[in-house]
Parts: structure tokens; C-alpha cells; sequence
């Protein structure tokens, strides 16, 4: 399957994006002239070496965080820029990193929280479309739980329905699996595929595991070291749903050993980089 | 029949039998005239005074006494306390003009306001609810502080992304994320609210557990100076079991299961 996307909303431009924090003091450049196209519907995987600047990315996208050069479009609309930066709203919804369901709303209480501060659907309803979607997850069981009683794979999978049922644009990720074992992972995998077939977002992915990039991605953007910039980008023309069976094919090892190779250059650099900032 | 089972426990042994030994311990100590401690009263002695202080009416008056002074000067204390702590950990103009004079404040033992509190306020009993007020305040300020600065910024990023204005950050997220550390802040400021209280009823108060217990001295009632003293304890307590009563209404989230 090709990019599944019907209505075309969600296409992302990032045009010679730069970002310098504290410019008069510190001065810590952490992108320069970034630059690349995600397509709407598009599953864009994002790998580089810690700390070179992708969730800067991520938190310019969302309206949490400004740049300092460049522009950044969503559907051919300038969402962030210098000189203007857009508030965060439903149609681009964050998974954090850590986590972050509201510890005291249930699970259910928190999938419906969005469509209901929106004032966007009545409380029987968002109820409703909340439950639906656990059951649909095999997540019903849970609905009246609290975070903190549940895994944490599961509290996961539970904040992407929360961020779905707002039907954003654009989904974006950080390091969402990250800390979660490797059969846990699989499942993760599974639960991501399934609903990206059926929902039409375009997905912004940021993870350090490769494989994980490659199963999922249409393709992979590989980010050098600080200043991040494009090192290279990867297709992925693995045929979609992705099944499990794909991680043995002979295309998918060839894309591994590519993406590798690429990602080991970007890791000897920061790590030289890291061992000059300490001397 | 369940319910004995659950009682009756091997913790619940274990803690009995401990009691017993306090006892035997403290009626072995009188019995073998333990030096400074000859003076000490048996057991049986502070029981009766405690069995003849339950049935009098003077006793309860100071139950009464204590706790709405108590209560009085805490709900003054939380009050106050609580919004002005989140005023303060949310907006840094506003902790710029006043944490500095708060910190300044704030080492002051509350007891160490006792003469001011006297001469500053018309009636004693006014300087007593001050002086409780002290005790709680300043403990539940700092921990409301400390809890809207403990929150999360993740959790107000995933409210604004989910279409939450600032009016909505600020009673579902700021309120309820600092919640827990407002019972911290209540359940040690009630701690310390006792303490003041009994000090200050000691110092100025009429009626009042500390006030009974004091007087006791005063008459050399041994008895009656340990079952103020197990009184106080048990009132302590109390209020201590009720603030985490009312903390596991407010937050169902962060009971044990």
C-alpha cells in the first residue's frame, strides 16, 4: 500500500529551518537549513544522534517552541517562521516522550478530554466514540482505570487514541516506545500499524531504533549531528500493512545496513564532538 | 466472619503484644523506683483518671476548645494559603514582589510570634487562632509552590494541543496536578498546628487540651498530666486521619489498590 491518505490534509514543508537557543549567551545551534517534504498521509520516520535537534523540530511543528530561521508549512499554510509562530491546536496532536496522560482523569476521561474541552461533541457521544475505539483496540477492559495502574505500553497506546479521536492532521511522536522491552515493542508496532491503516494522518516518528524506523516509515529522514540538518532520507518500499515476517526479507536487511551505515557516520561524529566539548 | 479474620491479623497481634510490653515496662520501671522516675503514675492510676475524665462534661469542653481552634485558624491558613501559592508559582511578577518578604517569614518558628500574637491581637482567643493560622500557613504556601512547579510542562503542551485555553489549564491541570502536594502541605501543616496550639494554649489559653494538661502540672496531677498528654496524641490523630480521608476523596486516583 502507497500512501493511504484520502482527504490530502496534513502535508508537512520544512524549508531551511534553523533553530539557535539563547543566541546572546550560550549560543547552542541545534538546526541549520533543515529541510524536507512529508506528504500528506505520509508515515515520516525521524532517526539522529541524541540530542542533535529533532524534537526542536518537533516542538516548532506543534507550536510549543519558535525558530530562528526559516519556515515551516502545513498544507501550504506558514505555521511557524522567525516572525510568526501558530499556537498548538487539534489538528497537530504530540505523544510525549514520557508520557503524558493527565494522572487524574481515567482512561476514558482522558481519550474524551480533547473533544469535550473543544466543546466539540456532547458527553454521551465522546463517550461513546472513546469507547468504541478502545473496544476496537482490544482496550475496552480498561476504560475506567487510572494511568498509573497500567502498563506503561499501555498507557501509550491509550495517549494515541487520545491524540486520534481529535482527528488531527498530523500525528507526531517522540521516542513514543522508548524504555518499553523488545516483545512489547512488537505489539506497539502492530497496534501503530493498524491504526495508521485506518486513520489518514500523517504521521511525524521520532526514534533512535532502527528497525522500528524501518518497519514503520515510508521513509526514514536521517539527521546528522548538532547543527541537525538532512543527512540523507531512506524509502521504504516495503509493502503495507507491514507484517512481522518483513523484518527477514532481503529488501528490509538491504535498508537496514543503509540506514546504518548512515546513522553510524552521524554517531562517530557526535560522539568525537562530545569528546571535544569535554577536553 | 470475614470481617474478624481481617482484624484479627498477625500485624494486629504484633501490635497488641508490643502494647502489652509498654505497659508491663512502665509498671516495672515505678516497681523498681528507677531513679527521676520514682514519681512516675501506675498504669491502673492514669487509666481510672482517664475512665473518670471521659464521663465529665469539663473534659469534652476542652475537645471542643482545641478543635475549633484547630480548625478555625487551618481553614483560615488554607484558605488564604492555597491561592496565594499558586499565585505565586505560576506568575514570576507576583513572586518577585512577594516570595523575598514570605522567605523572610517564613524561619520564624510560629511559636516565636507568641508575645507579638498577644499584644497585637484584642483577645487571646484571636491570638490563638493567629498563632494556628502561622503553624499551617506557611508549609501549605510552600508546597502548593513546589507542586504547580512539579507539574509536568508536557502535561499544559498535551491541554493546549487538545484545544484547552488558559482558563482550562488552570482549573483541570494546575489545580488538580497540585493537589497532591496540597495534602502534603495539610497533612505536615496540621502536624505542626498542634504543636503551636498547645504551646500557645500553655502560654495564654483558657480551656483547651494543652490548657488542661498544663494545669494538671500546676496541681501535680501526674494522671491527669498523661491522659492530657494521650488526649492531645489522639485529637493529633484524628485530624491527621481526617485530612487523608478527605485527600483520598479528592484525588480517587492516588488510592492504594
Amino acid at each position: 500500500m502507497a500512501i493511504n491518505n484520502q482527504n490530502g490534509y496534513g502535508a508537512i514543508s520544512i524549508r531551511k529551518v534553523g533553530k539557535i537557543y539563547d543566541p546572546e549567551g550560550v549560543h547552542v545551534e541545534a538546526m541549520r537549513d533543515c529541510s524536507f517534504e512529508i506528504a500528506a498521509g505520509e508515515f515520516a520516520v525521524i532517526v539522529g544522534p541524541s540530542g542533535c535537534g529533532k524534537t526542536t523540530l518537533l516542538n516548532a511543528i506543534a507550536g510549543f517552541d519558535t525558530i530562528t530561521s526559516g519556515e515551516i508549512y502545513l498544507d501550504e499554510e506558514l505555521i511557524s517562521s522567525p516572525r510568526k509562530q501558530i499556537k498548538p491546536d487539534v489538528d497537530r496532536m504530540v505523544v510525549f516522550q514520557n508520557g503524558a496522560l493527565f494522572p487524574w482523569k481515567t482512561v476514558v476521561e482522558n481519550i474524551t478530554y480533547g473533544p469535550l474541552v473543544q466543546r466539540k461533541m456532547k458527553k454521551p457521544e465522546a463517550m461513546d466514540a472513546a469507547r468504541d475505539m478502545l473496544s476496537k483496540v482490544g482496550l475496552n477492559e480498561i476504560e475506567d482505570k487510572y494511568p498509573e495502574e497500567l502498563s506503561s505500553g499501555v498507557q501509550r497506546r491509550v495517549e494515541i487514541l487520545r491524540a486520534l479521536i481529535n482527528k488531527p492532521k498530523v500525528v507526531m511522536l517522540d521516542e513514543p516506545f522508548r524504555g518499553l522491552d523488545a516483545i512489547a515493542k512488537t505489539v506497539m508496532h502492530e497496534f501503530l500499524v493498524q491504526i495508521f491503516c485506518t486513520a489518514s494522518n500523517t504521521m511525524f516518528f521520532i526514534t533512535h531504533d532502527l528497525d522500528e524506523a524501518i518497519f514503520l516509515g515510508h521513509k526514514v529522514v536521517i539527521m546528522t549531528t548538532r547543527p541537525a540538518q538532512v543527512k540523507k532520507i531512506v524509502t521504504v518500499n516495503l509493502p503495507w500493512p507491514r507484517e512481522h515476517h518483513l523484518k527477514g526479507s532481503e529488501t528490509y536487511l538491504d535498508l537496514k545496513r543503509e540506514v546504518l551505515e548512515a546513522v553510524h557516520e552521524e554517531a562517530k561524529k557526535a560522539f568525537e564532538a562530545g569528546e571535544r566539548e569535554m577536553a | 466472619m470475614r470481617r474478624v479474620k481481617k482484624y484479627f491479623t498477625a500485624s494486629t497481634w504484633r501490635g497488641f503484644l508490643s502494647l502489652m510490653v509498654f505497659v508491663a515496662l512502665w509498671q516495672l520501671v515505678i516497681f523498681l523506683k528507677v531513679p527521676y522516675l520514682e514519681r512516675l503514675p501506675y498504669p491502673a492510676d492514669v487509666a481510672t483518671e482517664g475512665a473518670k475524665a471521659v464521663q465529665s462534661s469539663g473534659y469534652w469542653y476542652n475537645w471542643k476548645v482545641s478543635m475549633i481552634r484547630i480548625f478555625t485558624g487551618f481553614a483560615v491558613a488554607q484558605i488564604i494559603g492555597i491561592p496565594l501559592g499558586l499565585a505565586i508559582g505560576l506568575s514570576r511578577v507576583f513572586r518577585g514582589f512577594t516570595f523575598p518578604i514570605f522567605e523572610m517569614l517564613r524561619p520564624i518558628p510560629p511559636i516565636a510570634w507568641i508575645p507579638l500574637a498577644i499584644l497585637f491581637w484584642p483577645t487571646r482567643e484571636l491570638s490563638i487562632y493567629f498563632l494556628v493560622f502561622l503553624g499551617s500557613f506557611f508549609i501549605i504556601v510552600i508546597n502548593v509552590i513546589q507542586g504547580v512547579g512539579n507539574i509536568p510542562v508536557s502535561l499544559k503542551w498535551a491541554a493546549t494541543s487538545l484545544g484547552a485555553r488558559r482558563k482550562d489549564i488552570f482549573w483541570r491541570i494546575l489545580v488538580p496536578g497540585s493537589l497532591p502536594s496540597i495534602v502534603v502541605g495539610m497533612t505536615v501543616g496540621m502536624g505542626v498546628t498542634w504543636e503551636v496550639l498547645i504551646a500557645a494554649e500553655m502560654i495564654a489559653g483558657k480551656g483547651g487540651l494543652g490548657r488542661a494538661t498544663w494545669e494538671a502540672y500546676t496541681n501535680s496531677a501526674f494522671p491527669s498530666i498523661i491522659v492530657g498528654m494521650l488526649s492531645i496524641g489522639l485529637a493529633g490523630y484524628l485530624c491527621s486521619a481526617l485530612i487523608r480521608k478527605i485527600s483520598d476523596m479528592f484525588m480517587p486516583w492516588k488510592r492504594k489498590f
